[in-house]
């Protein structure tokens, strides 16, 4: 089929187009605009993107995204590495590294178990999980997969696979009402979680 | 474009845009729909754990002018408390939504089909029996009416053994025209009993080498019906 474009332009349209989120329409507008903006700028978006997949890599002891052989955490020597917090992709490490309430190590499985994907233990990263469980000083391993019915089969199995390593504690994630939110709207499944996972409210005039 | 509202049981899930996930579902009225569940993968969805597979669910749905239906509400009838919490369980529930999925024609109503789903997640939940897979699969090729057939030989009706398995052509072969797989008696017996009204009796058998053997028949004849691999239960025997 002809187009109405030369054929490079056309090849840039088509690779964009390719992004997550991006139409044909959209591509069409961001492969213009790089027309028309200087050479500079369009060439600092491409060394850009062969930079980051020239150096960037998974870190070889967590399987987080990492420039180098470790990633930030894992080479940041104040981490403590007794507590080991397993999430399915690196953007998990993101969101709880956000909080700032964790001290410990990662170790990212690259997905989760899903029967009806055909996804199974052999394909995440449980081998070199289990790996680290049994050589390094880990004391405890914080199960923080998703609370969805794929990263809840995936910390079952793990939890399963890991219960039994002597001098270890496994905990899961709570589970419960996000805050901000009303309580009516709130599922059966996540609100019969939230009353069982309650907590004892600590009062100030209680005397000590 | 309108609302309607249906109970559906969802089939499978799969990631959307940003926040958002398209839902399979079957509905007992409509047959298979597919429809987007919107924002619900943010932690305050107001859908919560209700859209996930294996969810049986009272929905009311908006009817758009594309193939895609829009999930407007959703409240759970019943909830899996026990099969979420056990990875055997789950894995047979995965089991059952695949074989439906591949049977089940869009915008076309399969309420016996459902039922059969919904009863057949619940008795999961209930007492997980080890023959439950097996007896739902060559259920739902019954109801297709491409059961297996396991009485007589397919080619020439004879009863001589020993018998064979012989997928392909859709049941078992005597000893004279031989050329199927080898198949134990005791199999072919829990196998015939599923068929011939005797489900309950199967249900309680407990797991042993037949169970494991009706099973292997029984996914056998569902991959040669619908030309594909099941993947819920290769997931199950890697765990």
């Amino acid at each position: 089929m002809a187009t109405a474009y030369a054929a490079a332009v056309q090849e840039l349209i088509d690779c964009l187009g390719r992004l997550p989120g991006v139409g044909p329409k959209s591509a069409q507008r961001i492969a213009y605009h790089l027309l028309k903006v200087d050479a500079t700028e369009a060439n600092r978006l491409a060394r850009a993107i062969t930079e980051v997949k020239d150096k960037v890599g998974f870190c070889t002891a967590c399987f987080n995204i990492a420039e180098g052989e470790l990633c930030m955490v894992c080479a940041d020597t104040r981490r403590d590495a007794h507590v080991l917090c397993v999430v399915e992709e690196p953007r998990d490490v993101v969101a709880i590294e956000r909080t700032r309430e964790f001290k410990g190590r990662y170790h990212v499985l690259q997905g989760a178990i899903d029967h009806l994907q055909g996804v199974g233990p052999d394909q995440l990263r449980v081998r070199e999980l289990v790996r680290r469980v049994g050589t390094d000083e880990v004391t405890e391993v914080i199960l923080c997969t998703n609370p969805n019915l794929e990263g809840e089969a995936t910390a079952l199995y793990l939890s399963r696979l890991l219960g039994d390593v002597p001098g270890l504690t496994v905990s899961r994630i709570a589970s419960g009402l996000p805050v901000g939110g009303d309580l009516e709207y709130a599922d059966e499944l996540t609100l019969g979680r939230a009353l069982e996972g309650r907590r004892v409210v600590e009062s100030e005039n209680k005397e000590h | 474009m309108s609302l309607y509202r249906d109970v559906a049981i969802v089939l499978r899930t799969h990631k959307f845009g940003e926040a958002d996930r398209v839902v399979v579902l079957l509905t007992r009225q409509r047959g298979k729909v597919r429809a987007v569940a919107k924002g619900v993968r943010r932690t305050g969805s107001k859908f919560g754990s209700r859209l996930e597979p294996g969810s049986h669910v009272q929905v009311q749905l908006h009817e758009g002018r594309g193939e895609l239906d829009l999930v407007t509400q959703a409240e759970t009838i019943e909830p899996h408390h026990r099969t979420r919490q056990d990875l055997q369980r789950l894995a047979r529930a995965a089991a059952l939504l695949e074989a439906v999925e591949q049977f089940a024609q869009d915008r076309e109503p399969t309420p016996r089909v459902f039922d059969m789903l919904a009863g057949g997640l619940r008795t999961i939940e209930e007492r997980d029996p080890a023959m439950i897979t097996a007896a739902f699969y060559l259920k739902l090729l019954a109801r297709e009416g491409v059961a297996p057939q396991l009485d007589g030989c397919i080619d020439c009706g004879g009863t001589g053994t020993p018998l064979s398995w012989a997928v392909e052509a859709g049941g078992v072969r005597c000893g004279g025209c031989g050329g199927g797989r080898a198949v134990s008696d005791a199999a072919l017996s829990v196998a015939r009993a599923v068929l011939n009204g005797g489900l309950n009796a199967v249900l309680d058998l407990p797991e042993d080498a037949t169970t494991h053997e009706v099973e292997a028949l029984a996914v056998s004849a569902l991959e040669a019906h619908v030309e594909r691999r099941m993947r819920a239960l290769r997931v199950a025997s890697a765990g």
